[in-house]
């Protein structure tokens, strides 16, 4: 009975083999080693073995004969599958993903110089997501089955149902467009562009620490617009999360104990209950975290952002399928990693989960 | 008792009493009542209700498309083209003089196409993978789970992107892109469930009368799981309606003429500023059906599930 309800968590430490305290210490790295070994795999298919041509698909149909030979070897397509597939895994995990034919630099070369952008677009997005959707589903659960709890309900249902690229168009439309009161796409204005030199990538860092505080100003000003679209759905997300940890938390008995001693009604929601639903946000926030990078792909084509979901969707058409593959793997080591980084945090915060 | 009251509500008392009563005499009233306090408790939950009524406008609308619209959608009148809304054009027309309104109505039936595709390939997958890990546990769980675990740790529209690249655009390989990335949670569902039945004793029932392990995992777990993956599936249409649109507007999923709602957004992007109703409009529509695919799964979600709690 006892194994049987171990089991029901669905927890691996269950499981007889490997031993418990074996997959406690290392099923973190463990996972990380198999994660990691999936995601080439899954790449790997992708790039190499469902295009008809795997040596086209990178070079592109306007190579040259010598050209395609040297990456048909390069590619190792002569050899076992098992065998290209391990040239891959090292290349990969020595940053080699090839020329992108798009651009003829290295891929790594370009990811580098486009990643910093979706960076700072999906913190600041989560960032919002985190100050506005924590107090709102706080509210929600305070005053549940309130007007502002099915409030906070509609707004959440909103951001979990819009196509997040209509949205985009139609704030373009409506504050760009129609009133205005922002700059349109792009990170900044087209006489801005250049000036401030790129040491992190991030212009807002950039500017800020060169002291071009006009172009802080600027670059903040086309931030507002694709940022808000970004965090519709973190908001959502945070929001309805925080309001079911927080509504847990409210009917424990420890509240109603700091209730009876008379304690305000603000110091109990947010000394004592809230303090408890911190821990958990923890994940949450990660996953958004990870989401965020990742849907800024269409958020980014919207608003000519011109981050690493961009430069994946324009090679995409080019037919850059190195370019393509390594954004891939890219994007996919920072999901499993700040997904690795969220749950060690908890596992921190948390005493009950060490 | 029934001969005291007038007919007229004698009947449907007793139908109720049948349909409340605390010892039901057969499988069949067991399951009526059921149904009937299930249909009962999501009938009085207005977000369930709300999302249904959106769902049946939807399945209606496409199932009468002929009637509704005046054409196939796709016929093009450059005379008429990018009009704004009015009497004669109720959402205006588009670049090629095509009824948006029409075009609309039309691509429902896109729309449910994909849906239903990919429903229809990930629920077995998933109950399949799930229910066989569940039940056999060791080895194959440890290895169909990691598995599982690949795909759910991976980013989605990423993933669908990239596989779309692979297989080229369209909409036969948008749906099994989207598939490939929606089945992972509910082999995740199928087997927790499993889980919790494998050692139930109408399974042991089952097998010390010598029923096969395929037959049992058909007839006697994969029923048990259904609930809860149809409330996931439910949740999950809004977002596949989403993750096609994303990748018809971005070109890869279904191509011109078709008149499917994110290739619609795409087509019109250019008339943003000047014809705002181009490209607005079928955002509409697609907000409003993943809107009510999200409502009714959460009002189904409270009546199936209890431990959720009614909002």
């Amino acid at each position: 009975m006892a194994d049987r309800q171990s089991e029901e968590t669905g927890g691996a430490a269950s499981r007889p083999f490997p031993p418990a305290i074996f997959t406690k210490i290392f099923r973190p790295v463990f996972t990380v080693v198999l994660t990691f070994r999936g995601l080439t795999a899954i790449t790997f298919i992708i790039g190499r073995v469902m295009p008809a041509d795997p040596v086209l698909a990178i070079v592109g149909d306007r190579a040259s004969r010598d050209v395609y030979e040297a990456t048909y070897i390069q590619l190792g397509l002569d050899k076992p599958l098992l065998e290209q597939y391990r040239i891959y895994l090292t290349n990969v995990l020595s940053g080699e993903f090839g020329k992108s034919i798009m651009t003829t630099r290295d891929v790594l070369d370009d990811l580098i110089r486009f990643f910093p952008a979706t960076l700072e677009l999906a913190t600041v997005a989560t960032l919002a997501g985190i100050f506005i959707g924590v107090p709102m589903g706080v509210l929600a659960a305070v005053n549940q089955g309130r007007w502002i709890d099915h409030l906070v309900r509609v707004i959440g249902l909103f951001g979990y149902s819009v196509p997040i690229f209509w949205l985009g168009m139609v704030t373009l439309l409506i504050f760009y467009g129609w009133l205005g009161w922002l700059p349109g796409p792009g990170r900044l204005d087209v006489f801005y562009d250049g000036i401030v030199e790129p040491d992190t990538g991030i212009i807002l860092l950039d500017a800020a620490m060169q002291g071009e505080w006009e172009i802080f100003r600027n670059a903040l000003h086309h931030l507002v617009m694709p940022a808000s679209i970004l965090a519709t759905f973190a908001l959502a997300y945070i929001a309805r999360m925080t309001r079911s940890f927080m509504l847990d938390q409210l009917n424990q008995e420890y509240v109603l104990t700091a209730r009876v001693k008379g304690l305000s009604p603000l110091a109990v929601i947010w000394r004592h209950a809230f303090r408890n639903v911190l821990v958990q946000l923890i994940t949450i926030i990660g996953l958004t975290y990870a989401s965020l990078l990742e849907g800024s792909v269409l958020t980014e084509t919207i608003f000519a952002w011109p981050g690493i979901g961009q430069y994946i969707t324009t090679s995409l058409f080019n037919a850059d399928m190195n370019a393509v593959i390594g954004g891939t793997v890219v994007v996919g080591i920072c999901f499993v990693g700040i997904n690795l980084i969220s749950d060690g945090l908890y596992r921190l915060a948390d005493p009950r989960a060490r | 008792m029934a001969e005291m009251s007038p007919q007229e509500t004698a009947t449907p008392s007793r139908a109720r009493a049948w349909l409340l009563s605390s010892a039901p005499q057969s499988v069949m009233q067991a399951r009526c009542q059921r149904l009937y306090l299930s249909a009962r408790a999501f009938s009085h939950n207005p977000i369930a209700m709300a999302g249904l009524l959106i769902i049946l406008t939807l399945l209606f609308v496409a199932a009468l498309a002929p009637l509704i619209t005046s054409g196939d959608g796709t016929s093009q009148v450059l005379r008429d083209r990018l009009l704004p809304p009015g009497a004669a054009h109720w959402f205006g027309t588009d670049q090629l003089g095509r009824d948006i309104f029409d075009r609309i109505i039309w691509g429902s039936r896109i729309t449910l196409y994909i849906v239903t595709l990919v429903a229809v390939i990930v629920v077995p997958v998933g109950l399949l993978i799930g229910t066989v890990a569940g039940y056999l546990g060791g080895w194959v769980d440890a290895i169909l789970m990691r598995i599982t675990d690949i795909f759910l740790a991976f980013p989605r529209l990423i993933l669908a992107l990239a596989f779309v690249s692979a297989l080229g655009p369209g909409l036969e390989n948008a749906v099994l892109a989207i598939a490939l990335t929606t089945w992972s949670p509910f082999a995740r569902i199928a087997r927790a469930e499993t889980l919790t039945i494998r050692n139930a004793e109408h399974i042991f029932a089952a097998r010390s009368q010598g029923a096969s392990t395929a037959r049992i995992l058909l007839h006697h777990v994969t029923p048990l799981c259904l609930s809860s993956v149809i409330v996931r599936l439910t949740l999950d249409m809004a977002g596949i309606i989403l993750t096609a649109a994303g990748l018809g507007f971005l070109g890869l999923g279904a191509q011109p003429p078709l008149p499917e709602w994110g290739a619609m957004i795409s087509d019109g992007r250019q008339y943003l500023l000047d014809q705002w109703w181009v490209p607005t409009v079928p955002g509409v529509a697609i907000l409003i059906v993943s809107m009510g695919f999200n409502l009714l799964g959460d009002g189904l979600r409270d009546v199936l599930d209890p431990r959720s709690g009614v909002g």
